[in-house]
């Protein structure tokens, strides 16, 4: 008898486990809409006069000798075989930095704008993201797409917005997603393929770059003022610099970021 | 009811291919975390939603991350059922009331470490949940390996010994032994799964190796000519210097050089899922020769009585 009660209470407590756990997973995800439905709630956008929009651009720099690129190892899956196979943490070219976010960190005020109806494209090739790093506002779709003959899942790892980790075989429908929080350098990791990984960079406003191969930006269209303009490096950190623009005015800001340790 | 049982070869042997299969299942956990795989398949209690028992096992390509943890799985998912049978198995054959129990337990244990693995998954690896799992499959190797021991030819057919002892005695250092293992396990997951530094999984590994040398030196010394303690002792002595060197391995391949890996490397790999392994083999070789000592030391009469119970009574 005491056998049977005691796999009786088994029984019943696996099942409260997992109601629990299924519950728990039902309320994040009934959380994480009412999450993305208030966002749009914000104030209307507030107008920039394009006759004088000003523009900031600029080139940032790594000191020093490029690091050698650290080679992957992609034998362990097959479908993988063929692409470029280094890393994209630190990419210098003739000094300077690829892969850089730059954006206004502050000077906007309570100006509100609004969120693009376009997405932003997020491709797995060749077991690799393309780009390595995004930006985008919030409440902006973001479309992953899997152009490989691979699974992947896709895991990003925020701090301030919801986690979520989803499969994506070969040529299935684009998983679409917003992120309802600014967040900046939100790391997405691939669980099959561990050295793939990327950063969405979410922000409030439209005024954002990721540097090219040359290490430039372009910030178009910010209404005249005093701005602190933040570039952000997945490994070099943070750099700051305050530029003030007038109306129609051209500025150029460049950043010498920190060599890394 | 009975306290003593005859021995049945086919059930221990099922014993014994339990223990073994589950000491595989440890091995195949521990390369889920250290392949970075334990999200892989992001559902639970299906995988890529379909149901265990309908989906076709190998339909997946075992690829990338699928591979470790559709693997640990499918593993996982045997031995379960093994656990089944064994449990079953004793509950026919053993008349010992304890050793039914203790079949039950497992069969519980191994269930309640699936839901922690399913829980862990669902909510993207808490460390303290990741932690908890596995520190469970721990606990469950080691209640696997007691009912190996106690299904074993010398537990049931040989008698008793009452060996004498000093204090501390046998029995309560063994116990301290492995309860300082288990402590470190438990430090060791946490550091792994990201709950905790370095430090104090270090710290308590220099409080192990001295608890353990004491123990081992006891054994060797006051009971070389006992099998039943001395061969325990002597695989804890030697898998206490093999662990030692892989934990150095491992902080040097994980910690050191690591650091900046762009994936888990093969050395690295291979040394921290040796390092859980033999985790796996120091605790449940310590929680063998506590159990030992328990049966055939005697324990000195006043660590037997309660303190208040020995003063003497006026009549």
């Amino acid at each position: 008898m005491k056998i049977r009660s005691s796999v009786v209470l088994l029984v019943l407590a696996i099942l409260g486990l997992l109601l629990l756990s299924a519950c728990s997973k039902k309320e994040e995800q009934a959380s994480n809409k009412a999450e993305v439905k208030q966002a749009p709630a914000a104030a209307p956008a507030t107008p920039v006069d394009p006759a004088t929009a000003a523009t900031i651009t600029g080139t940032v720099k790594y000191p020093g000798a490029a690091p050698k690129p650290v080679k992957i190892d992609m034998s362990q899956d097959p479908a993988c075989k063929g692409g470029d196979n280094t890393v994209e943490t630190l990419v210098v070219n003739k000094g300077n930095l690829e892969n850089a976010f730059v954006y206004v960190k502050d000077g906007l005020g309570s100006r509100t704008f609004d969120t693009p109806k376009d997405p932003v494209t997020l491709d797995q090739k060749g077991c690799r993201y393309h780009p390595h790093v995004v930006g985008i506002m919030t409440g902006q779709t973001l479309k992953v797409i899997n152009s490989d003959d691979t699974t992947h899942n896709i895991h990003p790892t925020p701090k301030d917005n919801r986690e979520w980790n989803e499969s994506q075989p070969p040529k299935a429908a684009a998983i679409e997603k917003t992120f309802a929080r600014e967040e900046i350098m939100l790391p997405v990791k691939c669980n099959q393929h561990p050295w793939m990984k990327m950063y969405v960079n979410v922000v409030k406003s439209p005024y954002f770059a990721v540097t090219d191969k040359d290490g430039k930006y372009t910030l178009k269209g910010l209404p005249p003022g005093t701005y602190t303009i933040a570039v952000v490096h997945e490994k070099l950190g943070t750099a700051t610099q305050q530029v003030t623009v007038g109306a129609k005015e051209s500025k150029a800001a460049d950043f010498t970021m920190k060599a890394a340790q | 009811m009975s306290l003593t049982t005859p021995f049945n070869e086919a059930h221990h042997r099922f014993a014994t291919v339990v223990a073994f299969c589950t000491f595989l299942l440890i091995i195949a956990g521990a390369l889920v975390t250290s392949n970075d795989a334990g999200l892989a398949v992001p559902d639970w209690p299906t995988s890529f939603n379909h149901w265990p028992v309908t989906y076709g096992y190998f339909a997946v390509p075992l690829v990338g991350g699928i591979r470790w943890e559709h693997g640990h799985r499918i593993i996982a998912q045997f031995i379960g059922l093994l656990t089944i049978v064994l449990a079953v198995w004793t509950s026919k054959v053993d008349r010992r009331p304890w050793m039914r129990k203790l079949g039950w337990a497992a069969l519980a244990t191994v269930i309640a470490q699936g839901v922690l693995g399913g829980i862990t998954v669902l909510h993207f690896l808490p460390p303290s949940v990741s932690s908890a799992h596995a520190t469970l499959g721990q606990t469950f190797f080691c209640i696997v390996v007691a009912l190996w021991l106690f299904t074993g030819r010398t537990w049931v057919q040989d008698p008793r010994m009452q060996l004498p002892t000093k204090r501390p005695s046998l029995p309560w250092l063994a116990t301290a032994s492995a309860a300082c293992v288990y402590v470190q396990l438990i430090l060791g997951a946490a550091f792994r799964h990201h709950g905790i530094k370095l430090l104090p999984h270090i710290i308590s590994a220099a409080v192990v190796t001295f608890v353990l040398l004491w123990t081992v030196v006891r054994v060797l010394s006051e009971y070389a000519l006992v099998e039943q303690l001395r061969r325990p002792a002597l695989m804890l002595l030697t898998l206490l210097m093999v662990q030692l060197a892989l934990g150095f391995g491992a902080w040097l391949t994980r910690v050191e050089w690591g650091r900046e890996a762009p994936q888990p490397g093969m050395a690295m790999v291979y040394i921290t899922v040796s390092h859980v392994a033999v985790g796996a083999l120091l605790l449940a070789t310590t929680v063998v020769l506590a159990i030992q000592a328990w049966r055939h030391v005697a324990i000195p009469t006043a660590e037997r009585i309660p303190a208040g119970a020995a003063k003497p009574v006026a009549v």
